[in-house]
């Protein structure tokens, strides 16, 4: 294609218009392939730097996803607060069908379940593995038991405490125990590992940004003659910097996908052994890994990473490269 | 195309390399620049490309007063300059043709008028057929020749060259010289520091002449 006019040489810069966006793109196309290039060329340096990028990143990243599973987990059992009454051990069972129907009827209670010391048993011989030990007891001693959840209107903590101090003030009820408790107290370390997760990102973040800065600086003054002879001339900055920057880039963005491989081989490997454990528990949960959103946030994370170390490093070093 | 005004440049060191140099180098001529080395050839030269900066009085190229061109104008006048060095710096990691190209590609020049332009500047210092070639793999004049090249394939106005024969035989340095001289025929303004006195004397062009910072004498009547 033939551009209508041409540029008398580079004493004009030539207006802007969509062939100059085009010229514009072109150029910074040409820049970011050559800048992968120079890594290609590279291999075992440029793998060793992405590595430790990558590394660094992998870690911060893979607790992220960890906490954000158990919050998950956790998130599970607060939608479901229940409330375990213990009946009397000697109540009958016709009372504790009684018992049930009357809170059934109760405005701030949703379902009402009743275990019976015989069904409670048989499930606990089940899952505990002391059949025998129960066998050599003769006697059940488990008490009925009533499986409470409150309203779906009664699900603050404050409301949930008074339906619990009513219901143990029942006379057939020996105990009422709340099981939110230690959702809350689960909820409440959760929330100090993901400061501390933060703390550490951080951390590691800044150790990013030292390493890709620190790489863009070797690769300045390895290439010190070609940028004193590109500004002899007529390079502006802006070209000059454009290399390295990208090449910034392509550091931070190879370090960030490999960061996803390990995060991603690290959570395979725990896959199996974290559904067993569910399973004992009797829960469907499976690990959850990155979705495409939090895959994209981490190479945009890495993206940002990298071209702020190679902005530091160029800001730092380039103005200080004058031709003599 | 290039005037000098009471120039004068002083060094952070406090060596004065310019003293009260004041000419005129009209478009389309050329001229020699000659004196002894320290006499302030390169210096004067660093001047017009705004590697140094004069310490006191006025610089005209092209009109565009130096004195008033701000840090960010200056790519935009260094490539209305072709500048030849003494060791041609040329960069020895990529061809011959890479080479003459990067001022275009500098400038933001299309692909394929770059290619273009690019064999023209190499056939006239007539080095057509090495375009693949490294750099290392030629000899002096020939890398010296490459480096003309690249300053000419940008069609600047005018060209500085410091010292270009300084290390070649005398051959050699008559046709580099000569390539100037066609340069200028086709209305390039040429500025040349050279202390070959005996290649100089062999062609026909104005010589201002140094000593020790001062203008000592312009022979051959420049204008001014």
């Amino acid at each position: 294609m033939k551009k209508p006019t041409r540029t008398q040489g580079a004493q004009r810069r030539p207006p802007p218009g969509w062939g100059w966006i085009r010229g514009w793109l072109l150029r910074h196309a040409q820049t970011a392939l050559s800048s992968l290039g120079r890594l290609y060329r590279a291999p075992a340096a440029s793998l060793m730097t992405a590595a430790v990028i990558g590394i660094a990143l992998a870690l911060p990243a893979g607790l992220y996803l960890l906490v954000d599973n158990l919050r998950d987990l956790g998130q599970r059992w607060d939608g479901s607060a229940s409330l375990s009454l213990f009946l009397q051990q000697d109540l009958p069972e016709a009372r504790a069908r009684q018992l049930a129907e009357t809170l059934r009827g109760w405005p701030e209670i949703g379902t009402v379940q009743l275990i019976s010391p015989e069904a409670a048993l048989a499930e606990f011989r089940a899952l505990s593995g002391f059949g025998d030990a129960l066998d050599a007891l003769g006697d059940n001693p488990l008490p009925a038991v009533l499986t409470v959840r409150p309203a779906i209107s009664q699900v603050e903590a404050e409301q949930i405490g008074q339906l619990q101090d009513k219901l143990a003030a029942l006379p057939e009820v020996e105990q009422a125990q709340l099981d939110l408790q230690w959702v809350q107290r689960f909820a409440a370390m959760l929330q100090i590992a993901q400061r501390g997760i933060l703390l550490v990102g951080g951390l590691l973040a800044l150790a990013v940004l030292l390493i890709v800065g620190n790489t863009i600086r070797l690769d300045i003054f390895n290439r010190r003659e070609e940028i004193e002879v590109s500004k002899l001339i007529g390079a502006t900055n802006a070209f000059i910097r454009r290399p390295f920057l990208y090449s910034g880039l392509w550091y931070g963005l190879l370090g960030a996908v490999l960061a996803w491989v390990l995060v991603m081989l690290a959570f395979w490997q725990l896959r199996g052994p974290v559904r067993q454990l569910a399973g004992l528990y009797q829960s469907e949960f499976a690990l959850a890994t990155f979705g495409l959103g939090t895959s994209f946030a981490l190479l945009l994370l890495g993206i940002l990473l990298g071209l702020a170390g190679s902005w530091l490093a160029v800001g730092r070093h380039l103005s200080a490269i004058q031709p003599r | 195309m290039l005037r000098f005004d009471q120039v004068s440049k002083r060094y952070p060191s406090g060596f004065e390399a310019l003293n009260q140099v004041s000419f005129t180098l009209e478009t389309g001529a050329m001229a020699f620049l000659t004196g002894h080395s320290g006499a302030g050839k390169s210096t004067l030269l660093k001047l017009v490309a705004l590697i140094e900066r004069a310490t006191s009085g006025q610089i005209f190229v092209d009109g565009q007063n130096l004195a008033r061109t701000h840090s960010w104008q200056i790519p935009y006048l260094r490539r209305k300059i072709g500048i030849i060095f003494q060791n041609h710096r040329l960069l020895f990691d990529r061809t011959v043709f890479d080479n003459v190209a990067l001022p275009l590609v500098i400038a933001g020049h299309p692909h394929n008028e770059v290619g273009r332009r690019v064999r023209a500047a190499l056939d006239k210092v007539g080095l057509l057929n090495k375009e693949r070639l490294y750099p290392i793999t030629l000899s002096g004049g020939e890398q010296q020749r490459v480096g003309i090249a690249r300053a000419v394939v940008n069609k600047p106005g005018l060209l500085l060259a410091d010292e270009p024969t300084g290390n070649l035989d005398p051959d050699l340095s008559r046709e580099i010289m000569g390539l100037f001289d066609q340069f200028n025929q086709v209305g390039v303004t040429v500025l040349v520091a050279s202390h070959d006195l005996e290649l100089i004397r062999a062609l026909d062009h104005p010589v201002i002449t140094l000593e020790q910072g001062r203008l000592r004498q312009v022979r051959d009547s420049l204008a001014s």
